[in-house]
């Protein structure tokens, strides 16, 4: 199979994820979606590696996994701690830091 | 070992005296910390004679040594070195400072014996010695100034020793002050020799100083004057002489180590040890004889009418340092340090019986309120007896062979200076006057109640504690003076100090009698045989013709003041009464704290104001609440932009990697 189907899957994937994040406003869901762009991203990595026959792309994939998961960690504890303090779980609230 | 050598252990023990005292003065058991500071003291003394006798050793024309440890600072063909300069100068000088000192930290230990900061107190005194010792050993005029401002800071110290006074904290920063102006002359003066001469180091100094300097050229009359800016500051001199008289305020072993060891012989000191450059700068060297004469006249005339009994001491070491000012203007070096010398022993000797008796009153300095105390102390009297004939140069005291020595060389050198001689020995009947009035007026008649409650108690009277100038209730905690109060005949400690220092004061003079020892002008020949003036030298004849007209003179004044106080009890309401003015301007002090305040206090104070007034307000606030402004404003501009709407950063994010990746794929095509 040529590269380009993976490429187009690729940014399909990175693309909806990125609307993802642009119109939902769960934080749950943003971090959902932020995951599926890391897999895009990870996704072409493989690709060029594959096609490349070079392992680097591969390490680099496994690499990002382990950021996905330490990310999803932190995201995840704020979700928690926004639930705690009762707090409404709508990005769009959550804008105290404006200047 | 060398003469160096000693010379840096005579440093060495005050510094680590100092040092070990102030790190462990809060938990030393007070009778170790007076011992340390004692000990130091003695050590240095023993290590000032080591070095006499090392250097008297050698042969006479390589009897100066010069060492450093350290290079200071070496700058494009700037050198200082940490360095020695050791010499018969600073030798005498070395031995005069330790040996009067060791006596004064003996006195000290049982003077002080109730004061709070009793440790504390030795650790200052003890930097005292290290910085007057650093000043006198210095072997360029950098160290110099280091030990000269070091001595500054250490009597700032000491006068405010008692630092919750306020009159004491105020006299200690008058005192830094108005030696800061002179450490300022100082500083100057070597930076003109480094710029003309290329050296700071005393050796090379005064060997290219008479091949570059042609005499009364305005650059070294320039160095010169600017030399005695500091000498007249750090010595007490006209116009400087103020802060003397107020650092009173310290305790009583403070101002006999500031007058007779430490401090005010350091401008002396200086102008000997520069006489290459005042010899051929005679008009600088006419200009510190001539403010002696002056010093010696005014502050003489001072001490006739002060009533507070350390002042009147005070104001006699301005007027005597003002012999010593014209013996070393007028290049009679060795006879000057002689007056030094001796000076040292008498006006210890009388700060420390005024002490005792300071002591015995409670703290009270008035002599109009004394009485009587010829019955109730007779050590101290018989000691403030001999310690005020010495100064008065009754015949045969070590006074009277100095200070004639000093008249007799004026008036040899002829011209001017005859008449210089002749104001010294006006001087000289002055000093006679105000020496025989203490004895007069305190020593004499019926017992003041003071004195009284001490002959029938056999304990000192111990008064509530006050300040004596302001008369405020104080406590006697850290930082006032202590409860009990010691006197001479009850502390074994003052009186070992005050029993050596009167046999000092009556029989130094036998150091340099006429026709049979010159000691001390034989000492010091090697560090003054440069001078042009070193042949001047009286016969016999002149000499004891001198001594018998400065002899008479005190005897004349004794009779005086005898007659005045003694006699016609009446008379002195009466004279003052006569010279109602005059006696107004000696009593105020010729109004020189008056000048001062109204010549450089008050100018300055309305420039600090009129600073404060428009330049802080208007140049400095705004240039700072101007920048503050423009970063407010700028800020406000862009403020908009942080919406906090996650989403909105989220969308700006996408378009600016997007133009990033266009840019770069644009460019790559």
């Amino acid at each position: 199979m040529a590269i380009e189907w993976y490429l187009v899957l690729s940014a399909l994937l990175f693309s909806i994820g990125f609307i993802g994040v642009l119109v939902r406003r769960n934080p749950v869901v943003i971090l959902l979606c932020l995951e599926l762009m890391l897999g895009a991203g990870a996704l072409a990595m493989l690709a060029f590696s594959r096609m490349l026959g070079d392992q680097d792309g591969q390490v680099m994939v496994l690499i990002v996994l382990v950021v996905a998961a330490c990310e999803v960690v932190v995201g995840l504890g704020l979700v928690v701690a926004m639930f705690r303090r009762r707090l409404p779980l709508d990005v769009d609230d959550m804008k105290e830091l404006k200047g | 070992m060398t003469a160096a050598t000693w010379g840096w252990l005579v440093l060495l023990f005050p510094l680590s005296g100092s040092i070990f005292l102030g790190l462990t003065f809060r938990v030393l058991p007070k009778k170790i910390g007076g011992l340390v500071g004692v000990g130091a003291i003695v050590a240095a003394f023993a290590c000032g004679i080591a070095a006499l006798i090392s250097l008297q050793g050698e042969p006479e024309e390589s009897r100066h040594v010069a060492s450093s440890i350290w290079e200071y600072a070496s700058v494009g063909g700037f050198q200082i070195d940490l360095g020695i300069y050791v010499d018969p100068l600073s030798v005498f000088m070395i031995l005069v400072v330790t040996g009067v000192s060791s006596l004064i930290h003996i006195y000290s230990f049982s003077y002080m014996q109730s004061d709070a900061g009793y440790t504390r107190f030795f650790s200052y005194l003890n930097f005292f010695v290290f910085s007057m010792l650093l000043l006198v050993l210095a072997g360029n005029y950098v160290l110099l100034i280091v030990g000269w401002a070091f001595v500054g800071f250490a009597s700032y110290a000491l006068v405010s020793f008692w630092y919750r006074r306020e009159t004491a904290t105020k006299a200690g920063m008058k005192a830094f002050v108005i030696n800061v102006v002179g450490d300022i002359g100082l500083v100057l003066a070597a930076i003109l020799i480094f710029r003309e001469l290329g050296v700071v180091d005393y050796a090379s100094v005064f060997e290219k100083a008479p091949e570059v300097f042609s005499t009364n050229q305005w650059e070294v009359v320039a160095i010169c004057l600017l030399l005695l800016l500091g000498a007249f500051a750090k010595s007490a001199q006209m116009p400087f002489h103020t802060w003397l008289a107020d650092a009173m305020e310290g305790p009583t072993p403070v101002s006999a180590l500031i007058h007779a060891a430490t401090m005010v012989t350091a401008g002396v000191y200086l102008i000997a040890r520069s006489y290459t450059l005042f010899e051929l700068a005679p008009t600088a060297a006419d200009i510190a004889a001539w403010v002696g004469l002056a010093t010696l006249l005014i502050a003489g005339t001072v001490a006739i009418v002060v009533t507070d009994l350390k002042r009147i001491i005070a104001y006699s070491t301005m007027s005597q340092i003002g012999y010593m000012f014209v013996a070393v203007g007028i290049a009679g070096y060795a006879e000057g340090m002689f007056h030094m010398m001796t000076h040292a022993f008498f006006k210890a000797l009388l700060f420390m019986s005024a002490g005792s008796i300071i002591s015995a009153m409670a703290n009270m300095q008035d002599i109009d309120k004394m009485k009587g105390f010829w019955k109730a102390m007779p050590f101290t009297a018989v000691m403030l007896i001999i310690g005020a004939f010495a100064l008065a140069a009754f015949p045969g005291t070590s006074g009277w062979f100095s200070k004639d020595e000093i008249i007799n060389f004026a008036s040899l050198r002829g011209g001017m200076y005859s008449w210089m001689a002749a104001g010294m020995l006006v001087g000289a009947f002055l000093t006679a006057i105000y020496s025989y009035r203490i004895l007069f007026r305190i020593l004499p008649g019926k017992p003041c109640p003071e004195a009284q409650h001490l002959i029938d108690t056999g304990h000192v009277v111990h008064g509530d504690p006050v300040n004596p100038h302001t008369l405020e209730p104080e406590d006697t905690d850290v930082g006032y003076p202590g409860e009990h109060h010691h006197i001479a005949e009850q502390a074994p400690g003052m009186k070992i100090g005050m029993s050596v220092l009167g046999f000092l004061a009556l029989f130094a003079g036998a150091l340099q009698i006429p026709g049979v020892t010159e000691a001390v002008a034989n000492f010091l020949e090697p560090t003054f045989e440069n001078s042009a003036f070193a042949g001047v030298l009286p016969t016999e004849a002149e000499a004891l013709y001198g001594l018998t007209k400065g002899g008479l003179i005190s005897i004349a004044g004794l009779v005086l003041v005898w007659f005045i106080y003694m006699k016609r009890p009446d008379l002195p309401a009466k004279l003052i009464k006569t010279f109602r003015p005059l006696y107004t301007l000696f009593v105020n002090k010729w109004y020189g704290d008056e000048l001062i305040e109204f010549l450089v206090v008050k100018p300055v104070k309305g420039f600090g104001q009129f600073c404060n007034r428009v330049v802080e307000r208007f140049a400095i606030n705004g240039l700072t609440t101007g920048t503050a402004g423009i970063v407010r404003s700028a800020g406000g501009a862009v403020r908009d932009l942080q919406t906090g709407m996650l989403r909105g950063y989220a969308v700006l994010m996408l378009f600016g990697i997007v133009a990033i990746v266009l840019y770069f794929l644009i460019r790559s095509i």
